[in-house]
C-alpha cells in the first residue's frame, strides 16, 4: 500500500519535471564561460590593479573597504597603501570615489553603477562578455558600442589594452579549427581590429578573467572561509549522523 | 538536582507537564518519514528567532541605511555573513518543510475528526508565516524587495471601493517608502513572530489533546491496554526524541550544505536583481516574488481581471482552511482510500509545482494557459472532494497500526 503512495509521488515528480522541461525557454545572447577562481591570488592581485587603474576613477565599491582586500589577497598594508591609496585615504575606509553623482550624470546619461555587487548581480559571465564586448560606433557619444549591453553610456575605458574593435565580436561561439594546419582559424572574440591595443587578444582575455575575478571575490568576501568551515561542519555532522543512528537503533530495538 | 525539581515543581507543574508533552505522551509506534517534518519547522522556527534578533542588532531599518546595512553584516559584522545566509536560507526551508508537513497531512488525512482544529491553527501559522516571508522580504531594500512589495500591495488596490484605501493604509505613503520599510519592520520583528509562536503552542496543545494521527489513519486512543495505554503508543520521550535526532541531522547537513556553498540556490533562495539597490524610478524587467509564492502568483497573473485574480488567489489559500470538512470519506489515510483520492493528489502536487515553476518565468500566451488550466486542477481537487471521497470504494482499515 505504502508503494502505491510512493509511486505516485514519483509519478508526480517526474510529469512536473517533464513539464517543467517543456516550458524551458531558449537563452538569450549567447556567451563565453569562466569559471572564476577566487583562491587564486596572484590572479585576484592582478585584478585589483586592473581594478584601481582603469574602473576606480568612476565606479566606487562603497561596501568594500581597502584593508579587506589587502588581507585576503596577501597584500602586505604599506605595499598596499603605497600603491593603491591616495592621499589622505586609510587603509580602513570604504572604496569610495569622489566624482560627484549628479555631474556624472550629465557626463554618461547614468551615474556609473557601484561595483561591490556586479558580480553577484550579473554573475561573471556577463562582466566577462560585456567587457570584451566593445566595438566601433559612430552613432554614440563615446564612439563606441557593446554587443551585450547594447548602447552602453560607458566609454571603452580599456581600449589602450584590447584596441578597438572594426565590428561587433562575435562571443561565445566554440574555436573552429584547420583540421590539416592544427591552426585556429576563427574564435570567440574580436576578429579584426580598427586600432591594435597593447596586448594580444589571448592577453586580454586573461586579463579580464583576472578583473572579473576580483570583482567575483569582493562580491562576497566570505565565500572561501565559508566553504572551509562549510565543510568542517558536514563533516561534523557526518560523524554526528553515526551517532545518532545508532542511539536510535538501540533505544527502537525493543519495539515492534 | 532532584531537590531543585521537587522545589519548582511544588510552585509549577513541570513535572506533570514534562509526562503529558514527553515521557507520557503517547504516539503511534507506526511514524514514518513524514513525521519529521513538524519537528523541523520548530528548527527552523528557533534557527529564524535566533539569527533574526542578532541580525537585528546591525540592521538598519531606513530606506538611506537598509541596503549597506545588510552589506555590512555580510563583510563588516563578524560571523555577519553567517547569520544572514542561516536567515535567509532558513526562510526557504522553512516553506519547504512546512508544504512537506502539509503534504502529509493530506496523504493521511490528518485534517479529518478529531483534527479539525490542528488543521486550522496549522493553517493560520502558514497564512501568518507568509506575512511574515513577505515582510521580511522588504528588509534588504534590493529591487526586487522593493517591486516585489510594490506588486503585492497594489494587489489589495483591486478590490473594489476600499482596494486604494487600503492599500496606501498598508504602505502609509503612496509608494513603497521608508515609511512602509520601518512597519514591515516592526511587524517583522515584533508583531508577527509572537502571533506565530502563540499560534504553534495552539498547534501543539491541540495535537496533544486529541492525539497524533499516523500513516494507518486509526485512532490509537481505540485500543488501550488495561494501565489505559494505547497499545499501539509509545512514550514521545524518549524514543520518538531519539527518533528525531536522526532527522535533524540529515536536514542539517543539507540545510548546511546550501547555508556554506550555496545560498543563493541559483537565485531562488536570494534573487539576483536583490543584489542592487531598491530604485524607485527603475522597473525591472521581470518581477518574481520568491519560489514559495509562485504557484499563487502564477494562479493571480492567470485570470484576466485584476479583482478576479486576487479572488481566485486568495481562494486558493482560503478553500485549505475549510479542506476537514470537504473531505466525506469514511478513512483517514490515503493507504485505504480509493484511485480516486490518489489521481486527486497527485494531480494537487504537480498542479502546485507546475504553477510554482510558472509562476517564476515570465508570463507567454502558452504558459498562461497552462496556468489557467492547473488553476482549475489546483481547485478542482477541492471543489470535487466531496463527491469522489463519497463515491469511490474505500479498503478496510486494519484494527491495529501496520508496519
Amino acid at each position: 500500500m505504502k508503494n502505491i503512495v510512493i509511486k505516485s509521488i514519483v509519478i508526480a515528480a517526474f510529469l512536473s519535471v517533464f513539464s517543467v522541461g517543456v516550458f524551458a525557454s531558449a537563452s538569450s545572447a549567447p556567451m563565453d564561460h569562466i569559471k572564476t577562481d577566487i583562491t587564486d591570488q596572484e590572479s585576484l592581485q592582478n585584478g585589483l590593479a586592473l581594478f584601481a587603474n582603469y574602473c576606480f576613477g568612476c565606479h566606487a565599491m562603497k561596501y568594500a573597504r581597502y584593508e579587506r582586500s589587502a588581507d585576503d589577497l596577501g597584500i602586505p598594508h604599506d605595499i598596499f597603501v603605497e600603491n593603491i591609496l591616495t592621499g589622505e585615504t586609510k587603509i580602513g575606509q570604504l572604496m569610495n570615489i569622489s566624482m560627484p553623482t549628479e555631474q556624472a550624470k550629465v557626463w554618461f546619461g547614468n551615474p556609473p553603477p557601484d561595483l561591490t555587487l556586479s558580480a553577484r548581480l550579473h554573475g561573471p559571465d556577463w562582466l566577462y562578455n560585456y567587457l570584451r564586448g566593445f566595438y566601433v560606433d559612430a552613432k554614440r557619444p563615446y564612439g563606441v558600442n557593446n554587443v551585450i549591453f547594447k548602447d552602453v553610456g560607458m566609454p571603452h575605458v580599456l581600449a589602450g589594452l584590447q584596441g578597438v574593435c572594426a565590428e561587433a565580436p562575435e562571443l561565445g561561439v566554440e574555436p573552429v579549427v584547420d583540421p590539416l594546419s592544427g591552426n585556429i582559424v576563427k574564435s570567440s572574440g574580436c576578429s579584426e581590429y580598427l586600432v591594435e591595443g597593447s596586448l594580444s587578444p589571448t592577453e586580454y582575455d586573461e586579463a579580464i578573467y583576472d578583473l572579473v575575478n576580483y570583482l567575483e571575490y569582493v562580491g562576497e568576501p566570505s565565500r572561501t572561509e565559508s566553504e572551509a568551515i562549510g565543510l568542517k561542519v558536514l563533516v561534523f555532522l557526518a560523524f554526528l549522523f553515526i551517532f545518532a543512528y545508532f542511539l536510535n537503533k538501540e533505544y527502537w530495538r525493543d519495539i515492534h | 538536582m532532584q531537590k531543585l525539581i521537587n522545589w519548582i515543581d511544588e510552585r509549577l507543574p513541570i513535572v506533570e507537564a514534562f509526562e503529558n508533552h514527553m515521557s507520557k505522551y503517547y504516539a503511534p509506534k507506526n511514524f514514518n518519514v513524514w513525521y519529521i517534518f513538524g519537528v523541523l519547522s520548530m528548527l527552523v522556527l528557533v534557527n529564524q528567532l535566533l539569527t533574526g534578533i542578532w541580525l537585528t542588532m546591525s540592521y538598519n531599518p531606513s530606506a538611506e541605511g537598509a541596503f549597506a546595512s545588510v552589506e555590512y553584516i555580510m563583510r563588516d559584522v563578524e560571523y555577519g555573513w553567517l547569520l544572514r545566509y542561516l536567515h535567509s536560507t532558513g526562510a526557504s526551508a522553512f516553506f519547504i518543510v512546512v508544504y512537506l508537513h502539509m503534504f502529509r497531512g493530506l496523504m493521511y488525512g490528518s485534517y479529518k475528526k478529531p483534527r479539525e482544529l490542528i488543521w486550522i491553527f496549522g493553517m493560520t501559522i502558514y497564512l501568518a508565516l507568509m506575512a511574515e516571508a513577505f515582510m521580511g522580504y522588504l528588509l534588504p531594500w534590493g529591487q526586487m524587495s522593493y517591486w516585489g512589495a510594490q506588486v503585492i500591495v497594489n494587489l489589495f488596490g483591486a478590490i473594489p471601493y476600499i482596494g486604494e484605501d487600503l492599500s496606501l493604509w498598508i504602505r502609509g505613503d503612496y509608494l513603497i517608502t521608508g515609511i512602509t520599510l520601518n512597519r514591515f519592520f516592526a511587524l517583522h520583528v515584533v508583531a508577527l513572530p509572537i502571533v506565530i509562536l502563540a499560534l504553534v503552542v495552539l498547534h501543539i496543545l491541540a495535537l496533544h489533546t486529541v492525539g497524533s494521527n499516523n500513516p494507518d489513519g486509526i485512532e490509537i486512543k481505540k485500543n488501550k491496554d488495561e494501565n489505559g495505554i494505547p497499545k499501539d503508543g509509545i512514550p514521545f520521550h524518549p524514543y520518538y526524541s531519539v527518533h528525531d535526532i536522526v532527522g535533524i541531522v540529515v536536514f542539517l547537513f543539507v540545510f548546511c550544505g546550501v547555508v556554506f556553498f550555496f545560498p543563493e540556490m541559483g537565485g531562488y533562495f536570494l534573487e539576483k536583481p536583490n543584489f542592487e539597490p531598491a530604485n524607485p524610478l527603475k522597473t525591472p524587467d521581470h518581477i518574481a516574488p520568491v519560489w514559495y509564492f509562485t504557484p499563487f502568483y502564477a494562479m493571480l497573473r492567470a485570470v484576466p481581471d485584476a479583482f478576479l485574480g486576487v479572488v481566485i488567489m486568495g481562494g486558493a489559500i482560503a478553500i485549505l482552511f475549510v479542506l476537514p470538512w470537504l473531505d466525506r470519506s469514511p478513512v483517514k489515510s490515503i493507504r485505504y482510500k480509493g484511485w480516486m483520492s490518489k489521481v486527486a493528489l497527485a494531480l494537487l502536487v504537480v498542479s502546485f509545482v507546475i504553477l510554482g515553476y510558472l509562476g517564476v518565468v515570465v508570463a507567454t500566451p502558452e504558459r498562461t494557459m497552462w496556468a489557467r488550466i492547473l488553476t482549475a486542477v489546483y481547485f478542482g481537487y477541492f471543489i470535487l472532494m466531496p463527491w469522489f471521497t463519497r463515491k469511490e470504494k474505500t479498503k478496510p482499515v486494519p484494527d491495529r497500526v501496520t508496519g
